[in-house]
């Protein structure tokens, strides 16, 4: 295909809709509001469903029902509304419920800087919720890989019945560039899981091989049971500690026996490397270029660009940062992911970069914290 | 005594709304709100949702208003003055504080009044705190770029509401939210406009002194939405009250009053013939949207007639 001038936000819709999303309900928002504005025109050209709802609450809510409905959905939002649909983001981890919400990080904390460019919900991304529950969370730093990572968000959804998190930011939701997506038939569509057992036996929370039990849509009658609540393997609610801790562990297990599926990065001379940054999102792109100077006058530098974000993918970094005397973490948030990064390759090594004053990080920042 | 309600003795007073504000040229806000403030002799203190009148009333490192003022989020105005209230209260009852006779106002667009606040107004309104909710009401999310709310009318074109092929703009009728919040049985609510100038002053001035929660809904065009010239906002808007589309009334204590009856109702098809985000109701295949529009003014303002006691049968 012929390359096209988009928007990252445009992109982040048109991705949703070649992964096959025929639901989005949302709210307006800036730095969010075009994805919004994408799908409300661009849904009903293929037959699918956009909401205009009246709060970010009842936007992933809508989206919840419309999954338990059969649909693949989508909700996109930012800073104070991602805030507000925490509670029900939880519950979508605990009823396993497959749908994608998007975040394009703004400067915060509250109003902050609603057109200003943040990485300050890396942390609310994973521990947002109340509870114990794993999340997956992607990052994208190109427009082209808003695109891909809402296919891969929606196909993590798919396969592993649960929420994942597309974790934008300002600079990469408002920026154009030339791109040139992949052919149609060439993006691969995980579909919902189908089920060979009759109603009667069917069990939503089976406690399968796979780890992850089919999710059949409403309305084709099976009949069952979805809950907040801890439930059995019915759905039922339960105080059985021997119902409810085999659930938990299913739901941890069944992404982390899939990190290689599901951690997605890109290494640029990590072998070897001195000093090797890690960045992810929008600061990437800085960091490419000051790992390119750096090169240039002789240093051994190694990028390692991290796309899935959380799981935090502990075994990648360590790897990565294995010849490293020094690994860099620069961030738009005073020190988020950098907290994991320290925990995995310990405290002495790390330099952190940061900046959360809605300003960019620039090349120079990262290679002066080589020096 | 209170200053009358006359152009002459309201020019001596200083605005509450200071000028230099960065609110659009043609914009119908400032206008619906330096007459609110006007209307006041009291001391006032203002709670603002997110919207357009805040933004660009405070724009770094300045702000246009000449009263203490406080913004929270989008959600939450008529909670944040609430919390202003009882604190202002318990403190005069005990003695800390002098009685001022602080008047407590809130503004949201209709975004944050319909939709979003709904909530945390509805709220407020049972517990009875004395307070005034202005919604300044120009019917979609211009902050954001002109989306949908419960408030646009049906038909109107609107980035998340877009006429095309496959939809011709809103779907739905707006909510008649006015109504709902005289449902809240508080002693005061009342629908203006800003043409209507008297008319809302004195609603404003009923308001502050009713002892109890009061809403306003004011009718405020922002041409960018809705698609005009900047100079014809306010003959628009009079376009919308004489059409019926946007009755003037009160419901004080329970009883409905009309404040402004049209010498001639105007056919709606008027009011949406001036504006932009309406034209593509005017191609053939979209009549029948101006008709069914049409359709509910009449019931509305039928059922508003016999509810203010003009008629005997609804």
């Amino acid at each position: 295909m012929s390359p096209v001038l988009m928007q990252g936000d445009e992109a982040c819709a048109e991705g949703a809709i070649a992964a096959g999303c025929t639901f989005f309900a949302g709210y307006p928002i800036t730095p969010a509001t075009e994805i919004a504005e994408h799908m409300a025109r661009r849904l009903p050209q293929v037959g699918g469903v956009f909401i205009q709802m009246e709060d970010e609450i009842a936007s992933i809510a809508a989206v919840i029902g419309a999954a338990v409905g059969g649909a693949k959905a989508m909700t996109a939002t930012s800073g104070p509304g991602f805030s507000l649909m925490q509670e029900n983001i939880g519950y979508a981890a605990m009823a396993e419920i497959p749908c994608v919400i998007v975040d394009v990080q703004r400067l915060g904390p509250s109003t902050g800087r609603p057109t200003s460019p943040s990485q300050g919900d890396v942390m609310q991304a994973r521990w947002g919720t109340h509870g114990d529950h794993p999340i997956i969370a992607l990052a994208p730093a190109s427009v082209r890989e808003t695109f891909d990572l809402t296919v891969a968000a929606f196909n993590f959804a798919e396969r592993y019945r649960t929420p994942v998190i597309l974790l934008m930011d300002e600079v990469i939701g408002h920026m154009r560039e030339g791109v040139e997506l992949p052919d149609p038939a060439a993006i691969e569509r995980i579909e919902r899981a189908e089920t060979l057992v009759p109603p009667e036996w069917y069990k939503p929370y089976e406690n399968l091989p796979s780890d992850v039990p089919p999710l059949i849509p409403f309305g084709q009658g099976y009949r069952y049971h979805i809950t907040g609540l801890h439930h059995d393997e019915r759905g039922y609610p339960t105080e059985r500690l021997d119902e409810i801790n085999p659930w938990l562990e299913r739901i941890f297990r069944k992404i982390q026996r899939n990190l290689s599926d599901i951690l997605l990065y890109e290494e640029d001379g990590v072998e070897g490397a001195r000093t090797l940054v890690v960045a992810y999102g929008v600061v990437a792109r800085a960091a490419r270029h000051a790992v390119r100077m750096a090169r240039q006058r002789g240093r051994k530098v190694g990028l390692l660009k991290l796309q899935t974000l959380w799981p935090f993918p502990e075994e990648v970094v360590e790897q990565a940062a294995r010849s490293a005397r020094r690994v860099i973490v620069p961030e738009l948030n005073l020190g988020q992911l950098v907290l994991e990064v320290e925990r995995v390759v310990g405290r002495e090594r790390v330099r952190r970069v940061n900046r959360a004053d809605g300003e960019l990080i620039k090349p120079s920042d990262i290679l002066a914290a080589m020096a | 005594m209170a200053t009358k309600l006359i152009p002459k003795e309201l020019a001596k007073k200083p605005d509450r709304l200071s000028p230099g504000h960065r609110l659009c040229a043609g914009c119908a806000a400032p206008i619906v709100v330096r007459q609110i403030l006007a209307a006041i002799d009291d001391p006032v203190v203002v709670a603002n949702a997110t919207g357009c009148l805040e933004v660009a009333t405070t724009v770094y490192p300045y702000t246009a208003w000449r009263v203490p003022w406080v913004h929270s989020a989008f959600e939450n105005a008529a909670s944040t003055i609430a919390g202003i209230e009882s604190a202002y209260r318990s403190m005069v009852r005990r003695g800390k504080i002098p009685d001022r006779n602080v008047k407590f106002l809130a503004f949201g667009g209709d975004g944050g009044t319909y939709d979003i606040g709904f909530q945390a107004l509805s709220g407020a309104l049972e517990r009875g705190h004395q307070f005034v909710y202005i919604c300044y009401n120009n019917e979609a999310y211009m902050n954001t770029g002109i989306q949908r709310s419960g408030a646009t009318p049906l038909g109107a074109h609107t980035t998340t509401s877009p006429a095309g092929s496959v939809i011709p703009g809103k779907q739905q009728m707006r909510k008649d939210l006015t109504a709902i919040i005289a449902a809240h049985d508080i002693p005061y609510v009342a629908q203006a406009a800003p043409t209507q100038w008297k008319d809302l002053m004195e609603k404003v001035r009923k308001a502050v002194n009713c002892g109890g929660p009061a809403f306003i809904n004011v009718l405020s065009s922002c041409n960018r939405g809705w698609r005009h010239e900047t100079y014809e906002t306010l003959e628009i808007t009079q376009l919308a009250v004489d059409t019926c589309y946007w009755p003037l009334y009160e419901v004080e204590n329970g009883v409905w009053r009309l404040t402004y009856k049209p010498k001639e109702k105007l056919p709606v098809e008027e009011w949406l013939r001036r504006q932009g985000r309406f034209r593509h109701l005017f191609r053939p295949e979209n009549r029948h949207l101006i008709d069914e529009l049409q359709a509910e003014v009449d019931r509305r303002w039928e059922r508003l007639l016999f509810l203010c006691g003009e008629t005997f049968s609804a």
